[in-house]
């Protein structure tokens, strides 16, 4: 039987009479309010609902407009898939990583390539002294590719590369790979981020202006459309957006933002909604604020499935839906009493299984000093293992739903998203706002915020601001090999020395040919990494042709 | 009269990394503390920051890595100061730099390595202390 909304308003008034009026039962705060702001009430009740339609705004699981989840039955199927990212050193290293990740449970592969990869340079760039192997895997040509997937069944195991500027390249080389393998590239399953937008965001690792970066993204959907079914072609990302300081509004908001420029971008180069929006895939950060961080993955999906209904028109129900990686935030982890973000990460990461992630990354506790060790990095998929084995969360479809803080929450979260998006949209789009330094701005506005409301004690990190104890350095930290830069330096020039100088130029002028001209980018390079042409050499033609991109630098405040 | 000037920080990012939240909240809040900051925005090189140093007149040269590429980096920067007579010029850095890394950047002159957490407060005052010895 449904109560009037109107009824139980009335009566909550004379509730809080009866029981706050007077200076009763006083409250730890004046007000309360979520990450992004967003106040919370004492108590929720059906008539913060009003107006809500379980078959409009939640519908069934897998079913429009996906509220409760991409997949009808969700985890009673199979887990999320146990994606850890991982990359350090040479391909050896890594690949030794890899191996013990999947011996241990994981189920799918992520690559961590190191900055020079990133920003497509060979380790020998003068640029590179330093920086090789440090953050990531270093990547020079297949002859690494070779190495890092050595023993790994590329036709089972699907493996995810964060690679944005370069990410053509770098799914060439994966091609390119397998088919040395025998592996048709139609088996081929995984991820490239390839997602440029919030690169000039917020992560920094751009190499080329919007224009040919978004030609270059444009190439890789279209020729995985006709080739790799089973490719996500992009990860639009929020987890970096968030991570340089956005709110949990913010990071849904910029990063659909996003998703519109991309959907647009493809649509007018030609290519049919339908076929490639199926493989778009997403990624957000899972943070401490732990509804809000729920409903914000609720809602992300929502606002996606009306965003590609009706403003693309899209039918394919593959194409309305928001698929999404989660991985457990960076910026919340401490270097203080580091052993703590052990705690922090497993709420996070169940905020993410009650939100309906279809792969999650687990930080590791020692992530804010150093990269993790085996044994730290054991331990974060194993906080995983005992969320899907342990707590029987997974056991029944979208288990929060109907919670009416959790209903509230999502629905409010969707208004303030609709809000920025509308504003993005007067600006000109995602990429126009990005120049006019937009979202930069917010982004920087509300991290500010963060750090003010940290120092003044408006907000409490434990063991930072708050109970904070006599600071003991941890031993056994992750160390890089120092060789490492100089055994990647040599083996590359052995690589340089054993090619056919003219087969290379070839490869280089034909890449110039065709990124001066417009057809699809990733046949030639496919070509030219198969003949082992290296990253720097191809991103480093590409250059010459489509220019850098230049930040705004030197700031005068 | 010369007391009386600003206070001028250079914040900077160098190498490849592309991490900037921490240095653009530095940076900020330095300015709201009523210094003058130059930022220079990401990828530069020790040479570049350096050269901006110098050519900015600043006191105090503060600088974000969080890429572990530190040890090589950092000293660079140190070394390319006292090539340029500059070694006056104090060097503080923060960013995700290891305990064990931090005698040895010490050793190559940097100043002072703060760690992840570190209030924006005792920055501040940190630099004014390194502006008001120099």
């Amino acid at each position: 039987m449904e109560e009037s909304g109107e009824g139980i308003a009335k009566d909550k008034e004379t509730w809080e009479k009866r029981h706050f009026r007077g200076g009763k039962n006083t409250e730890r705060q004046e007000t309360f309010r979520t990450d992004s702001d967003l106040s919370i009430a004492r108590v929720y009740t059906p008539s913060d609902l009003e107006g809500m339609e379980y078959a409009r705004d939640l519908g069934f699981p897998g079913e429009y407009p996906y509220t409760r989840g991409v997949r009808p039955n969700m985890y009673r199927g199979r887990f999320w898939t146990m994606r850890q990212y991982a990359g350090f050193g040479t391909a050896e290293e890594t690949n030794s990583r890899f191996k013990y990740l999947l011996e241990q449970g994981q189920t799918g592969l992520s690559v961590a390539f190191d900055l020079v990869t990133q920003i497509g340079y060979d380790s020998d760039h003068p640029l590179a002294e330093g920086e090789v192997g440090k953050v990531g895997v270093a990547i020079d040509s297949l002859a690494d590719m070779e190495v890092l997937f050595a023993g790994i069944p590329l036709d089972k195991v699907s493996t995810s590369m964060t690679i944005n500027a370069p990410a053509a390249v770098l799914l060439a080389m994966y091609v390119a790979l397998a088919e040395k393998r025998g592996i048709g590239q139609e088996k081929l399953a995984g991820t490239i981020q390839n997602d440029i937008l919030k690169e000039y965001m917020a992560r920094g690792t751009y190499i080329f202006p919007p224009a040919p970066s978004m030609r270059l993204i444009t190439d890789a959907f279209q020729y995985c459309a006709e080739n790799l079914p089973n490719w996500n072609t992009i990860s639009i990302s929020g987890y970096h957006i968030r991570e340089a300081g956005a709110t949990a509004v913010q990071e849904v908001a910029f990063t659909l933002a996003d998703g519109i420029a991309y959907v647009q971008a493809a649509v007018d180069s030609g290519l049919k909604v339908d076929d490639f929006a199926p493989r778009l895939s997403f990624f957000f950060g899972a943070h401490a604020n732990f509804f809000e961080e729920i409903a914000k993955f609720r809602a992300a999906r929502r606002i996606w499935a009306k965003i590609m209904r009706e403003r693309f028109g899209a039918v394919d129900a593959k194409s309305l839906m928001l698929r999404f990686h989660t991985q457990t935030a960076g910026s919340t982890l401490t270097a203080q009493q580091p052993e703590v973000n052990t705690v922090r990460v497993a709420f996070q990461a169940l905020s993410a299984v009650l939100g309906g992630t279809q792969s999650l990354h687990t930080n590791a506790w020692d992530e804010a000093l150093a990269l993790p060790t085996e044994s730290s990095a054991l331990l974060a998929l194993r906080t995983q293992q005992v969320i899907a084995h342990e707590l029987g969360v997974a056991d029944s479809v979208d288990p929060l739903a109907g919670s009416y803080l959790l209903e509230k929450l999502t629905n409010d979260l969707e208004e303030e998203v609709w809000r920025y998006l509308a504003k993005i949209d007067e600006l000109g789009g995602a990429v126009r706002a990005i120049e006019l330094g937009f979202q930069q701005k917010e982004i920087q506005a509300s991290a500010y915020r963060y750090q003010m409301d940290i120092e003044q004690g408006n907000k409490v990190v434990v063991g930072v601001n708050k109970f904070a104890g006599e600071e003991v350095p941890p031993q056994g930290l992750w160390q890089t090999d120092p060789r490492v830069e100089n055994d990647q330096k040599e083996k590359l020039a052995l690589l340089k020395k054993g090619r056919n100088p003219a087969v290379v130029q070839a490869h280089l002028e034909q890449l110039r040919r065709a990124a001066a001209g417009e057809e699809n980018l990733v046949p030639p390079m496919i070509a030219a990494v198969r003949d082992y042409v290296t990253l720097g050499e191809i991103c480093g033609i590409l250059r010459e042709v489509f220019g850098s991109y230049e930040k705004d630098s030197f700031v005068r405040a | 009269m010369e007391n009386q000037r600003r206070i001028r920080v250079l914040v900077g990012k160098v190498g490849l990394d592309g991490h900037d939240r921490g240095a653009k909240v530095i940076a900020q809040a330095l300015r709201d503390a009523g210094m003058e900051v130059i930022y220079t925005g990401l990828r530069q090189t020790p040479a570049q920051i350096v050269e901006a140093a110098l050519q900015e007149d600043v006191q105090v040269i503060g600088i974000s890595i969080l890429s572990g590429a530190h040890n090589h980096l950092l000293p660079k920067i140190t070394e390319l100061l006292a090539a340029e007579g500059a070694e006056d010029i104090p060097v503080i850095a923060g960013g995700v730099i290891p305990y064990e890394d931090r005698t040895f950047l010490e050793k190559s002159g940097v100043r002072r390595i703060f760690s992840p957490g570190t209030a924006t407060t005792e920055i501040v005052r940190f630099v004014r202390e390194l502006a008001r010895q120099g």
